[in-house]
């Protein structure tokens, strides 16, 4: 079953940004595509637990702030080292101009 | 069957061997690394957890499989004979290549003074054990060297209940690459730590008990660490004839003045048109010319260009700092009270180099950013570089003109 939970506003992310968003003692990464969709993935890198939401988006790849190893926050892919290991990523949509995710 | 031989396996040497089979080659890749067990990464030996150094591998065994590439671990390459086309091994074998890259790295600069053998270096996971198994709660602790690694290592002891002194020959702390500003609010939180730093001061001696100043100061040490730089480790190259010049030196497809052989990472001084020799020593210099020389091993023609990036952190701060940091710099811009960037602009305009400091990871997407600036050398205004409300990435993608 769905559990879609209501994360933010549409226009609290910019356009080609990110945010970080906390539900249940786990974080996540909200982001807004260029092309204005939404995705949401886990929120702390896969290298060193070291949270997203602080990295740069450009087009669709999230930069980790850290040692800038980069996935595709569509799906999840480690696409630049020293990432190896995928992040998980949550069905995203957009109702009234809110954000809701499926975690 | 000769193919694709790699001297080194450490960041640098990875990243060629996984390149040069992105690349596509599909001959034999061997990685000869003097180190044993599995290829590691450096940084975290001066930033641990609370266990202690821990051991973050680079790559794991399956993936090494996977790319069909064969690692030979604890073995050192011996001699290079060019002529056969062909690497001696410590194991007494000699292995033929088609091309070959030296990813050897750099080793610590050791003191010359008496008794400098007394003193131990960080570099790789031995040290890292032999220092953090030393330092318990009480040893005081003497760092000589107030770069990088000096200061994260001093840090992560005082964190762990040393009393350290760090000793400095120079004028300033963090003098080589971190500019002065970033530099004094880093040294004040050292000493608002309770470590003490002294500059301007040479090391005469070294004993089991103390280390003893030029002017006959004592300074009583349970553990002396020398973190006084390190040197490119060059000697393979330079008995095979190649030519060295602070550094195994290369053009920018980081190729010798031997066709067959690369050179990669902190052994290898790139000589750029107009720049003249560069070396760099950071992580991701290494990763980048790892793999620009694995792919031109496999038979691309690739280039290397500046900048060069590099982190460091020390408490809950996070330095960055990319491309060319010297003099005065042009901007600030500050982001709030404990995160403020540094831009340095040429006459053209153009940005050539930034360099932040904040807590956590307070400045990495405007670093980030910076960097896409200085490679795509356009002319940016000081001022909107200072305003912190302009967004860099508008700079990077100037709207269009209507
Ligand atoms: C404690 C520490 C902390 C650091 N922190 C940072 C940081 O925060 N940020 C940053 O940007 N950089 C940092 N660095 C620097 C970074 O780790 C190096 O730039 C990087 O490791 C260079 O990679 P490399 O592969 O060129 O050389 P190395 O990592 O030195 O690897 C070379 C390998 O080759 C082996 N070798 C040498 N000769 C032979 C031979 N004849 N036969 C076989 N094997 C051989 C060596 O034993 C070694 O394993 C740090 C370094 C250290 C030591
Ligand atoms: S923590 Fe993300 S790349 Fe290292």
């Amino acid at each position: 079953m769905a559990n879609w939970i209501d994360a933010c506003a549409a226009d609290d992310i910019d356009e080609e940004d990110v945010i970080r968003f906390d539900h249940d003692g786990r974080t996540f990464a909200v982001y807004r595509s260029p092309d204005d969709n939404y995705f949401c993935t886990d929120g702390l890198c896969t290298h060193e637990q070291v949270h997203l939401a602080d990295g740069l988006v450009m087009d669709h790849t999230i930069e980790c702030p850290k040692h800038n190893g980069q996935f595709d926050y569509r799906t999840g892919e480690a696409t630049r080292t020293p990432v190896c290991v995928n992040l998980g990523v949550y069905p995203v949509k957009v109702e009234g101009g809110r954000v809701l995710i499926d975690i | 069957m000769s193919g694709i031989v790699i001297i080194g396996a450490g960041e640098c040497g990875v990243r060629a061997a996984f390149a040069a089979r992105a690349e596509g080659f599909d001959g034999e890749v061997t990685l000869v690394g003097d180190e044993c067990g599995m290829p590691y990464e450096r940084p975290p030996l001066s930033k641990p957890d609370a266990n202690g150094a821990t051991l973050k591998p680079i790559c794991t065994a399956e993936m090494l499989a996977a790319k069909n590439i064969m690692l030979l671990d604890g073995v050192a390459a011996k001699h290079i004979n060019r002529e056969a086309s062909c690497v001696r091994l410590s194991t007494g074998e000699d292995l033929k290549y088609s091309r070959l890259l030296l990813a050897t790295g750099a080793s610590p600069r050791r003191l010359t003074c008496e008794g400098g053998e007394h003193a131990v270096t960080l570099r790789t996971i031995e040290d890292a054990n032999r220092i953090y198994s030393a330092a318990v709660k009480g040893t005081r602790t003497v760092i000589i060297g107030a770069g990088l690694i000096g200061l994260e290592l001093a840090a992560e002891l005082v964190g762990r209940g040393n009393k350290i002194t760090v000793l400095e020959a120079g004028p300033v702390p963090l003098g080589r690459n971190v500019p002065q500003p970033l530099a004094q609010r880093i040294v004040e939180r050292h000493l608002a730590e309770g470590v003490d730093i002294v500059c301007n001061v040479e090391v005469a001696r070294i004993s089991s008990r103390a280390v003893e100043l030029v002017g006959g100061q004592l300074i009583a040490a349970d553990l002396v660490v020398a973190a006084i730089g390190v040197v490119p480790n060059t000697d393979l190259a330079q008995a095979a004839g190649l030519y060295i010049g602070n550094g195994i030196a290369v053009d920018e497809a980081l190729r010798t003045i031997d066709t067959n052989i690369f050179a990669a990472g902190d052994c290898a001084s790139v000589n750029f048109s107009g720049l003249g020799l560069q070396r760099f020593e950071t992580w991701q210099n290494a990763q980048f010319q790892g793999e620009i020389a694995g792919r031109n091993l496999a038979g691309a023609s690739g280039v290397f260009r500046p900048p060069v990036w590099f982190w460091s952190d020390q408490y809950d701060l996070g330095l960055q700092g990319v491309g060319q940091t010297i003099g005065k710099a042009t901007a600030q811009r500050t982001l709030s009270d404990d995160a403020k960037i540094l831009f340095y602009l040429n006459d053209a305009g153009q940005l050539v180099g930034a360099a932040g400091l904040g807590v956590g990871n307070a400045v990495a997407k405007d670093i980030k950013l910076a960097q896409k600036l200085i490679e795509a050398k356009v002319a940016v205004a000081a001022a909107s570089l200072e305003d912190p409300t302009t967004n860099l990435k508008k700079l990077l993608k100037p709207a269009p003109a209507n």
